[in-house]
């Protein structure tokens, strides 16, 4: 008699351990994909920054190119604007914005003596390496979200998942159909 | 990534404890031979070891940097290497960026250390730095990264501790016991039991070393495989480091820094033979040929999975590299992350020249460039107001 009550209250305890190790690993996730939104942010706040030292540098040699300058610099205020609203209408702007600056970057091609210059060269790879930045971090940002969609879809931690209401996360997707090949940025 | 993490911890742990085992049975025995107390033994064993343990944790990233002459940069001394590492802190998730060295040798060559994510380095020799177009020297950091993230480094200097205090025990052990082991020999009758232990203990002395050795070499060969797929995950782009492991293994020259000790810290062994590409037991790396052929079998692919697949197709179905726990990781396997184009990467002789311009800098010299092309260096002690350009005589002033 006494043993099956010893073997149910391990059991209990077992089942306690399964949950609390569970449910922590999901908190751990939960804030991972968080996290990894938040670095897609920061690396979109810092394109913002250097668009403006880039017309600055751009300006004085691309004097024919009005239309271009004025089209990164729009893109640029709208993106910033409606950086609090959903990730769609984001994901938009953003993906305008990379194609409006891989259009003025291919028409600085027709510069030479831009670049020459060593502010540009220096802003040149800031730029490519934010691109970069921008795509390995949602990149690591769906990444984290997949697997924290998985633990939440998978037996057994299903039911932990199920109990303590956690919900799948969404996946980071690209809209503007250019923003794939956007990123590069080639100069020569 | 947390569970592959943990997957790594537990092995490293079974490893520690059995590498621990070996040191203090060896205590023991060289204990009861020399004083009578095993216990005694024992205690030196693990004194030896703890002290050896306290200075590898606290001071032996240090150390390592130090010897190896490793200078540290910050974003504006090589403005590419430091992009490159901070996209690569990204793509994997470590929560800093490590600090970031450049070792001024020819010799090919890079490593990470530091005890945890928190408290990392990389660093890379010029000569490579030289080499590398962007791809590559992503590759190579992804690489370098991947062993921070996977916490190989604490892994790799608590076990070469382990190793080092096995092997200097042994060593001082047999050689006392063999040219000047007399006064235990005089005090005691030497009954069967004493040459027992005698005889446990000139084994053990000759074995432990090797068996250490060993088990080290296989961790650590496992390790470089693992880093190179997260490497390939990371960058979702595995021919980058291909071509780099390509280029580091094309050239011979060793690293004068390195020892036998710090060997499994860098990406490729720095005592490689060219042309050399046994898999013997005594390598910590693997040969490049065959990690060369992995990245490059993995056929569009870049997760885990896909490594694995070439890891087998390479070695024939026989062997596995990726810890299961890992396995269901990171499932987007396909290479679609954009990058910058190579296209208006630096060349070859601008990355020369960038990277010496960055080397003269890091030693505090000045650099003024003359109308005429020529470059002056200004070393850090130099005390005229003025400097006349050799070439063409115009004056500069400081």
């Amino acid at each position: 008699m006494e043993i099956v009550l010893w073997v149910l209250l391990g059991i209990v305890v077992l089942l306690l351990l399964f949950y609390v190790f569970t449910y922590n690993g999901l908190v751990r996730l939960r804030n991972q994909v968080k996290n990894a939104w938040a670095q897609i942010d920061v690396q979109l706040k810092r394109r913002y920054d250097l668009i403006p030292n880039l017309m600055e540098t751009v300006k004085g040699y691309m004097v024919h190119e009005r239309e271009t300058l004025e089209a990164v610099t729009n893109a640029r205020n709208l993106a910033q604007k409606i950086s609090d609203s959903g990730a769609a209408a984001r994901s938009k702007a953003e993906g305008e914005l990379s194609s409006a600056l891989t259009r003025l970057l291919a028409v600085a091609e027709n510069y030479p003596d831009l670049k020459a210059n060593q502010n540009f060269l220096a802003l040149q790879e800031e730029l490519a390496s934010t691109e970069n930045k921008i795509s390995f971090s949602r990149q690591f940002y769906n990444d984290s979200v997949l697997n924290y969609n998985n633990k939440i879809q998978m037996f057994p931690s299903n039911i932990v998942a199920g109990m303590s209401g956690f919900k799948t996360g969404e996946f980071f997707e690209v809209t503007a159909a250019n923003e794939r090949e956007a990123p590069k940025v080639s100069f020569s | 990534m947390w569970e592959q993490i943990r997957s790594n911890q537990i092995r490293s742990a079974v490893l520690v404890i059995g590498m621990g085992a070996l040191l203090f049975v060896i205590g023991y025995f060289l204990g009861l031979y020399f004083f009578d107390s095993g216990i005694g033994g024992l205690l030196i064993a693990i004194a030896l070891w703890l002290i050896m343990t306290l200075v590898a944790y606290f001071q032996g990233d240090s150390i390592l940097l130090a010897s190896a002459g490793a200078k540290k940069i910050k974003h504006d001394d090589h403005p590419r290497l430091y992009n490159i590492v901070e996209e690569m802190r990204i793509a994997s998730g470590l929560p800093k960026t490590p600090d970031i060295y450049i070792i001024d040798d020819p010799s090919l060559n890079a490593f990470a250390t530091g005890r945890d994510p928190n408290k990392a380095a990389v660093a890379i020799t010029s000569g490579l730095l030289q080499q590398l177009n962007r791809d590559e020297l992503q590759g190579v950091m992804a690489h370098e990264i991947s062993h921070i993230k996977n916490r190989d480094v604490l892994l790799m200097a608590m076990t070469s501790v382990l190793l080092g205090a096995i092997v200097m025990l042994s060593w001082y052990g047999s050689r006392i016991m063999i040219f000047g082991g007399g006064s235990r020999r005089n005090s005691s009758s030497g009954g069967p039991a004493q040459v027992i232990i005698m005889i446990v203990s000139l084994l053990l002395m000759i074995l432990a070393p090797i068996f250490a050795q060993l088990i080290y070499f296989a961790i650590s060969r496992k390790r470089e495989y693992l880093a190179d797929a997260s490497a390939a995950m990371y960058t979702r782009y595995p021919e980058g480091l291909a071509s780099a492991l390509e280029k580091l293994g094309a050239s011979s020259g060793q690293l004068k820094s390195a020892n036998q000790a710090t060997a499994p810290m860098y990406i490729v062994n720095p005592f490689r033979k060219k042309g050399r590409a046994a898999t013997d037991l005594s390598s910590t790396h693997p040969p490049i040929s065959e990690r060369v052929r992995i990245l490059r079998a993995m056929g569009g692919g870049a997760s885990y999975i896909d490594y694995e697949k070439a890891y087998k197709q390479v070695h024939k179905g026989k062997g596995s590299v990726i810890p299961a726990s890992a396995m269901s990781l990171a499932g987007d396997s396909s290479q679609t992350v954009s990058r910058a184009s190579t296209a208006d990467d630096p060349g070859r002789l601008e990355r020369t020249r960038e990277t010496s311009d960055a080397m003269w800098k890091l030693s505090d010299y000045k650099t003024i460039e003359c109308p005429c092309g020529t470059k002056l260096r200004i070393p850090p002690h130099f005390s005229e107001k003025s400097i006349q350009c050799p070439h063409c005589g115009q004056k500069h002033m400081l």
